[in-house]
């Protein structure tokens, strides 16, 4: 499987193992992705909140991007992808912007390109099963809170991914890996996304919520598919820096094959999960 | 039939047409407000700011924080019986918040002005630039300082960045998104 892949910000800087544990996982699932040439930025939160047709216009960029190499795309952050689909669905559905985007942009907008966030594109694309056989150390034992967040899920209509209230696409992949999702009501409370920088006080009391809700259902680490959850999760807890680890989903599919560059990718944590995975001796 | 009795039908209508969102067909279930993350927080839980969007209570709606602190989680629009999207309405509440210059959360702001003047530059956000913009300009210099330093010991805040080739297009885009607002 060929897909185009649009990294995003974070994943060049605060969230770079996210983007090694990406791209070696699925170059071990054999899944070719081929980085956006020239990508700009989705515009994030400041975009949406301050200027609709630029929250619209910046992601069809890339998305003109991803229709000239002529692949679907995938994204694995998760407020970049919830950008990307919303801007694919306004040129979809709305005549009007669709006209104006491909005038600024100087592109004509065909629709054959999927947007898929990088876990779709994993399980659903690939599917669990044929992840599982590739499966060679088993995370027997890993008991996790897949946590989804806000932006892979909603809103619905738009992502048309699992269902809002209660996904398990993640926690299917993690159960194909050998790992024991736990059940709890937290899975898409929101971790208060950049607000963490601006009213810091009210996001610690939401993270720490969240995390507690992990451990009070047995979680001995969160699972995430974001840079801007697992940083909050990580950073943004009451009590700062300790407690339970948060991974990128990638990463533990990368344990779960056996693939060497783990270590790299965990010494950038701020709360390292090494100890956990050689407690129950998964570490490489 | 005349709605609004010490309100401005004008901002009701505005606000209608610039959203897009069926604001009048809110009839206060409340489900938007049980499942609202930042509603304990914010001075107003979202079906009180659609009702004060509805009686066209320009200068209260606007001068809440709820409108500042929304996440946009979304969780409201997906569980809304009429299928408001209540976070689409928050944005064109803060936006016409900045055009009014009513602006509650102040670093908010300042961090969606900085964010986007980076990607107007390079193309992609810078973080380190970013945040280092960011406090200059809050005046909050000093907070998070320990977690900026222990993400640059690990190598996840590179200081310099090349950009993207095509600053030209990204400015034009940037130009081009400004006049039809």
């Amino acid at each position: 499987m060929e897909l185009s892949y649009y990294p995003g910000c974070s994943l060049e800087a605060t969230a770079k193992e996210y983007n090694l544990s990406a791209m070696a996982a699925c170059k071990a699932l054999g899944i070719e992705l081929k980085e956006l040439e020239d990508w700009i930025c989705c515009g994030a939160t400041s975009a949406h909140s301050t200027n609709q047709k630029l929250a619209l216009t910046l992601p069809a960029q890339n998305l003109a991007q991803a229709q000239n190499m002529g692949l679907d795309l995938a994204i694995p952050c998760a407020a970049c992808y919830n950008r990307m689909k919303r801007t694919d669905h306004a040129l979809k559905t709305d005549e009007e912007k669709r006209a104006e985007i491909e005038e600024i942009i100087d592109f004509k907008y065909t629709g054959e390109i999927k947007v898929m966030s990088l876990l779709e594109a994993i399980v659903n694309g690939l599917g669990t099963k044929t992840v599982a056989e590739k499966v060679t150390r088993p995370l027997q034992g890993l008991k996790l809170a897949c946590y989804y967040g806000c932006l892979l899920v909603r809103p619905p209509q738009i992502t048309c991914f699992d269902n809002p209230e209660k996904p398990m696409t993640m926690d299917n992949l993690m159960k194909a890996l050998g790992a024991e999702p736990v059940k709890w009501s937290y899975k898409t409370d929101c971790c208060g996304a950049s607000l963490a920088l601006t009213a810091s006080s009210t996001v610690e009391k939401w993270v720490t919520r969240i995390i507690d809700m992990a451990e009070e259902a047995g979680a001995q680490a969160v699972v995430t598919a974001c840079p801007l959850c697992q940083s909050n999760l990580e950073m943004r807890r009451k009590n700062r820096l300790s407690g339970i680890p948060v991974f990128y989903f990638t990463e533990l599919i990368g344990v779960a094959l056996g693939l060497p560059d783990t270590k790299n990718w965990f010494v950038k944590h701020l709360i390292d999960p090494a100890p956990l995975l050689r407690a129950l001796s998964l570490a490489c | 039939m005349e709605v609004c009795l010490n309100g401005s039908r004008s901002f009701y209508e505005t606000i209608r047409a610039k959203s897009g969102q069926p604001i009048e067909l809110c009839f206060q279930c409340q489900k938007c407000a049980t499942g609202c993350t930042m509603a304990a927080d914010a001075d107003h839980t979202p079906n009180q700011i659609l009702r004060m969007v509805q009686l066209g209570l320009q200068e209260k709606v606007l001068n809440s924080n709820s409108i500042w602190l929304c996440s946009s989680c979304e969780t409201c629009g997906a569980r809304c019986p009429n299928g408001i999207d209540i976070a689409e309405l928050m944005d064109t509440l803060k936006e016409t918040a900045v055009e009014t210059n009513m602006i509650r959360e102040k670093n908010v702001n300042i961090f969606n002005n900085v964010f986007l003047d980076s990607v107007k530059s390079m193309g992609r956000v810078h973080e380190v630039m970013m945040m280092a913009n960011y406090k200059l300009k809050s005046g909050d210099l000093f907070s998070d300082l320990d977690f900026g330093l222990a993400m640059f010991a690990k190598g996840k805040m590179p200081l310099f960045t090349k950009g993207v080739k095509a600053r030209d297009k990204v400015r034009q885009i940037f130009e081009r998104c400004s006049e039809y607002k």
